[in-house]
């Protein structure tokens, strides 16, 4: 594992910006070109949500690996977070302006319809911590950083519920999401009977 | 060899109906039975055995039994029907089907009178269908209509699209087309068609009876819980296609208004 540490720290954290970045733009090429298939606003809107989600879980699997497995990728949390929120935002523009197309439904949208309520609050969420992303902030803030930070969690299940809510029929996907989601915030809980036993041993 | 389509032009025909490329009617799908991806059914359909085929008709009919889909079709007049094809999911399509009159099959059976419902049922064959492994739906999938509507000159048996054979991934060999409905009542591969007195379980009414209901026609004025079915994206026009309007019935409201009148159709949607 100290090996592969090593080597990570050896990749500089723009060439991770730049490959999160890539898929972007190649995908919203495809859908100009026929690539993804002959309705391209349905397949960007989805292609850009789901790399939103896969985005989501990478970062949220950072601790629990450094934590269980020993490797370090804190390095590179901070960017896999931000491109998180920019897929997450440009899956919201083109529901915006390629999908809805009408301001007044978009609005009738987020207020009726339960998977839009949840996906919009994910987003808000998301928002304060996609501004905070920066040196300044996490000086700026200090313990407070680590705790609005901690909206994240919130923003992943609201995600995934979103995901779920939209599906057709009982299907796999959205709840192996799901699963893998609840199943990273899990392992971040302290456990309480060890936490309890290791204190009683120090008292000892 | 389709023929005959020099016939008086069913209303069904409209004027100014523009229909979709084969690929586009082709290769995005609903077929859950090969995967929910609308890319699956083309991806994945290939495996159906399609031939022989035969249908069986029973319940109340003078002659039950089991008819082979190639006698069927020597007995029936096919004929191409243009009709506009809206999916509950809010998109739509225009499709140019090759098919006959269902009440045609349902006569060639002989209708009893105390039938007041036709169920409909696909082939459910977990070796040649792939995505009948997950339970996305209780299968085999079931489709029900009232037999006015079932008798409607509009509602056809569909066995091909731009005079070729029906492909898989749309319902081959024969399947319903009801074009004043979402496209999921229009159930493909059917293996079964049972006349009953009682309204049949259906399957997506069984799997979410408060987002689809029995007679799901197409109407702008009911929203699904889900989303607003007041306008559609017609498939076709890229990425920067604007949304069109749903037409109530999906534009057949002058050939099948009739059928529910006095019917609150927020109720019986």
């Amino acid at each position: 594992m100290q090996s592969i540490n090593q080597t990570l720290r050896r990749i500089p954290v723009w060439a991770i910006y730049l490959l999160g970045a890539l898929p972007a733009p190649w995908l919203f090429y495809l859908g100009l070109t026929g690539g993804l298939g002959v309705e391209p606003i349905e397949a960007l809107e989805h292609r850009y949500g789901e790399l939103a989600l896969q985005l989501l879980i990478a970062g949220l699997a950072v601790t629990p690996l450094r934590r269980h497995v020993g490797l370090n990728l804190m390095k590179f949390r901070r960017a896999i977070g931000v491109l998180t929120f920019a897929y997450v935002a440009l899956h919201l523009l083109v529901w915006l302006v390629l999908d809805v197309q009408l301001p007044s439904q978009i609005w009738a949208d987020i207020l009726k319809r339960p998977y839009i309520t949840v996906g919009m609050t994910a987003f808000l969420l998301l928002l304060p911590l996609a501004l905070t992303s920066n040196n300044w902030s996490v000086r700026r803030l200090g313990l407070r950083w680590r705790k609005l930070h901690r909206l994240v969690y919130a923003a992943a299940l609201l995600g995934a519920m979103h995901y779920l809510l939209l599906a057709k029929g009982f299907q796999i996907e959205p709840l192996a999401y799901l699963a893998a989601i609840i199943a990273l915030l899990a392992l971040r809980l302290p456990i309480p009977n060890l936490s309890l036993w290791s204190n009683r041993a120090d008292s000892a | 060899g389709v023929g005959l389509t020099a016939m008086a032009k069913p209303a069904a025909a409209q004027d100014g109906l523009e229909p979709n490329t084969w690929e586009e009617i082709t290769t995005y799908n609903n077929y859950y039975e090969f995967g929910t991806g609308k890319d699956d059914p083309a991806k994945y359909a290939h495996t159906l055995v399609t031939e022989p085929w035969s249908v069986t008709i029973d319940g109340l009919v003078d002659r039950p039994g089991d008819y082979d889909f190639q006698a069927i079709l020597s007995e029936m007049t096919i004929e191409e029907r243009i009709y506009r094809f809206r999916c509950v999911e809010a998109w739509s399509m225009v499709i140019p089907w090759n098919g006959f009159e269902l009440a045609d099959l349902l006569n060639m059976a002989g209708v009893q009178d105390g039938a007041k419902y036709v169920a409909f049922e696909t082939a459910y064959r977990p070796d040649e269908m792939p995505g009948t492994r997950f339970p996305v739906l209780d299968w085999p999938y079931r489709e029900g209509l009232r037999l006015d509507e079932a008798m409607h000159p509009l509602t056809i048996m569909a066995t091909g699209i731009y005079d070729r054979p029906i492909p898989n991934q749309n319902g081959a060999p024969l399947r319903l087309v009801v074009p004043w409905k979402y496209g999921f009542k229009s159930i493909k591969s059917i293996v079964r068609i049972t006349l009953t007195e009682d309204e049949p379980p259906t399957s997506w009414n069984m799997s979410n009876p408060r987002e689809y209901g029995f007679y799901s026609n197409v109407n702008p004025n009911v929203d699904h819980p889900r989303w607003s079915q007041a306008s559609e994206r017609e498939i076709g026009g890229g990425l920067f296609a604007s949304r069109k309007p749903t037409l109530m019935f999906n534009g057949y409201e002058q050939e099948v208004a009739s059928l529910y009148e006095g019917m609150d159709l927020a109720k019986n949607y």
